[in-house]
């Protein structure tokens, strides 16, 4: 999952002037011309440095995006729930797992990318930073979250940086499993008994605002982002990722009967585009800054694991460690 | 053989894997490294599924379907061993309580693969391919982290005296013990226990740990018959806190 609402500050072009600009043109055609970009390759410093944090903001988004989820593992109704969840959330474990290979592909060690995610230095998605209160919550992030992400990681698969879009490649097949799964439990919700219809128009009224969010602020008022587009680290803008999001989703959503909390939502037959009521982007920034409900809960039981766990890996680079090789 | 004795035996190695899964699931997010992570993962989908092929045996043998055997009854209708229902504590326990516990069931589905109860001896040889990565999984770490550092010594020692006392309660007794030997279903605890003694100091002999004397080790009984430490109902209530809503209804 995950991987959405990719946040680009305002960065710095300066540094292009002071590449080679015969290596910039070959590096730029080559982009054109539809090549992956290799690890061993010539690059530009900064789609290095923009590359290393959209990639490893992806990787965090798959670890912190676990614990929501992971904690009604538990809790999972019934076998079948149960064992799909678990499946899933591993998943995206082993997501992450494929993200920092990635970007350590470009220079900075898994290490270092965790210690920048528990001090804060680092982002992730910030629909994250919302709480799982019931089962309707879990079962809205595994087919509506995912949904979004998958939107946004079948364009970024069609990006410039080989080790990344060959990583999603994977990624995406899985996740579309994942939506598979939280649909099939979605539609549960729908046909049940009116607790369970509640329960899930309860999660879709909370969660809706956050979803909006998750593609990023309105193209209106985000930062301009063309360099990183005619590079391919970028493969869309928020407002298109968003709207393609509606197209596909909304129908299936009311198809259920439930109901969006938007109001002003519906598709302009003319333009063919979906209207809705501008998100609030204040509370978007305050909670991508720190400051939402659960942003310390959720770096707190980060850190907790990181801290409980250095032994282990201390352990294991003790030259005293005897190297066994697991051959099955 | 009375049906009895059969269901006894199928319930407990069924409660068994179900609570080991749970107690594994909970690392889920929580791991000492990433790898750990998806390995204590995979094993919780791998025990929780066993539990469900074994609850699905007691439902042909007449037994309320699986998620109302697992998701319904209370601490005191289980009959898992006390050793799975301990919390996880730190990554030192959770890895000796997955030595100990997967080095028995590895040896118990072993014997079973000679069950004379057909659809057992099926299922087994199924489990026992999914125990080997267990058991393997387990030793790499023990063999690693027991002859690394002082302090990864330390907590593993720690915690290999903390839980042999629960661990020797896996092989608690059965009242059908004799009928359930005798009728070929089962080889029964005494001789697994002799092997997993053998094959878990195999292990501890290759690394900085010391193993104690085992005849002065009183084991922790009691989880067969449903006498459970103050661990397990509360697991249990977390387990059914969303199918109790409504257990009529689909999920």
């Amino acid at each position: 999952m995950y991987g959405g609402g990719n946040t680009f500050e305002g960065i710095k072009t300066d540094s292009i002037q002071q590449e080679d600009p015969k290596r910039l043109a070959e590096f730029e055609s080559r982009i054109d011309r539809g090549e992956k970009i290799e690890p061993s390759d010539w690059m530009p410093a900064l789609y290095r440095k923009q590359l290393i944090r959209m990639i490893e903001q992806h990787a965090h988004s798959e670890i912190i995006g676990a614990l929501p989820e992971g904690t009604w593992i538990t809790r999972a109704p019934g076998f079948k729930r149960k064992m799909a969840l678990m499946a899933k959330v591993q998943d995206e474990v082993g997501h992450a797992q494929l993200l920092y290979s990635a970007a350590e592909t470009l220079g900075k060690s898994r290490e270092k990318m965790i210690d920048d995610l528990i001090s804060g230095k680092s982002k992730y998605s910030n629909v994250f930073n919302y709480p799982t209160y019931t089962w309707a919550d879990c079962c809205f992030i595994s087919w509506l979250v995912d949904a979004g992400a998958i939107v946004n990681q079948l364009a970024n698969a069609k990006g410039s940086y080989g080790p990344y879009c060959r990583a999603l490649d994977r990624i995406c097949a899985e996740e579309s499993f994942h939506l598979k799964y939280g649909h099939h439990c979605v539609i549960h919700l729908a046909s049940g008994t009116q607790i369970q219809k509640d329960m899930f128009q309860e999660a879709l009224n909370r969660w809706w605002p956050p979803m909006m969010h998750f593609f990023g602020p309105s193209d209106k008022i985000s930062i301009h982002t063309d360099v990183l587009m005619r590079w391919k680290v970028k493969m869309g803008t928020n407002d298109d990722m968003r709207n393609q999001f509606l197209d596909m989703y909304v129908p299936k959503i009311w198809e259920l009967g439930f109901t969006i909390p938007d109001p002003k939502l519906g598709k302009n037959p003319e333009t063919g585009r979906w209207e809705y009521t501008e998100p609030d982007w204040e509370e978007f920034k305050r909670v991508i800054n720190g400051d939402g409900p659960c942003n310390k809960e959720r770096l707190e039981v980060r850190r907790i694991a990181e801290e409980r766990g250095r032994w282990v890996r201390e352990a294991l680079k003790s030259p005293q460690a005897v190297y066994v090789v697991p051959l099955a | 053989m009375s049906e009895i004795a059969l269901k006894e035996l199928l319930y407990k190695m069924a409660d068994d894997q179900l609570i080991q899964g749970h107690r594994n699931s909970e690392w889920t997010g929580m791991g000492p490294l990433l790898e750990e992570d998806i390995a204590f993962s995979s094993m919780a989908q791998d025990t929780i599924g066993q539990s469900l092929a074994l609850y699905n045996l007691l439902h042909q043998l007449g037994e309320s379907d699986p998620d109302t055997i697992a998701f319904t009854r209370n601490s005191t209708q289980f009959h898992n061993c006390v050793l799975t229902e301990l919390p996880n504590k730190e990554y030192d326990f959770s890895l000796i309580r997955h030595f100990m516990f997967d080095t028995a069931q590895a040896i118990r589905y072993e014997a079973l693969t000679r069950s004379s109860y057909l659809p057992l001896s099926q299922l087994a040889i199924k489990i026992r391919g999914e125990l080997r990565y267990h058991t393997l999984h387990a030793n790499t770490w023990i063999k690693q982290l027991g002859s690394a550092t002082d302090e990864s010594i330390e907590r593993l020692q720690k915690s290999l005296l903390y839980a042999l006392p629960f661990a020797l309660g896996i092989f608690e007794e059965s009242p059908y013990e004799k009928e359930i030997i005798a009728s070929g279903i089962f080889e029964g605890e005494q001789k697994i226990k002799e092997k997993w003694l053998t094959q878990i100091q195999k292990i501890i002999s290759q690394t900085r740990l010391t193993f104690p004397d085992i005849d002065l080790i009183q084991p922790v009984i009691g989880g067969r018959t449903g006498k459970h430490s103050e661990h397990l109902q509360p697991l249990l209530d977390e387990m059914s806190e969303v199918f109790r809503i409504d257990p009529t209804t689909e999920w």
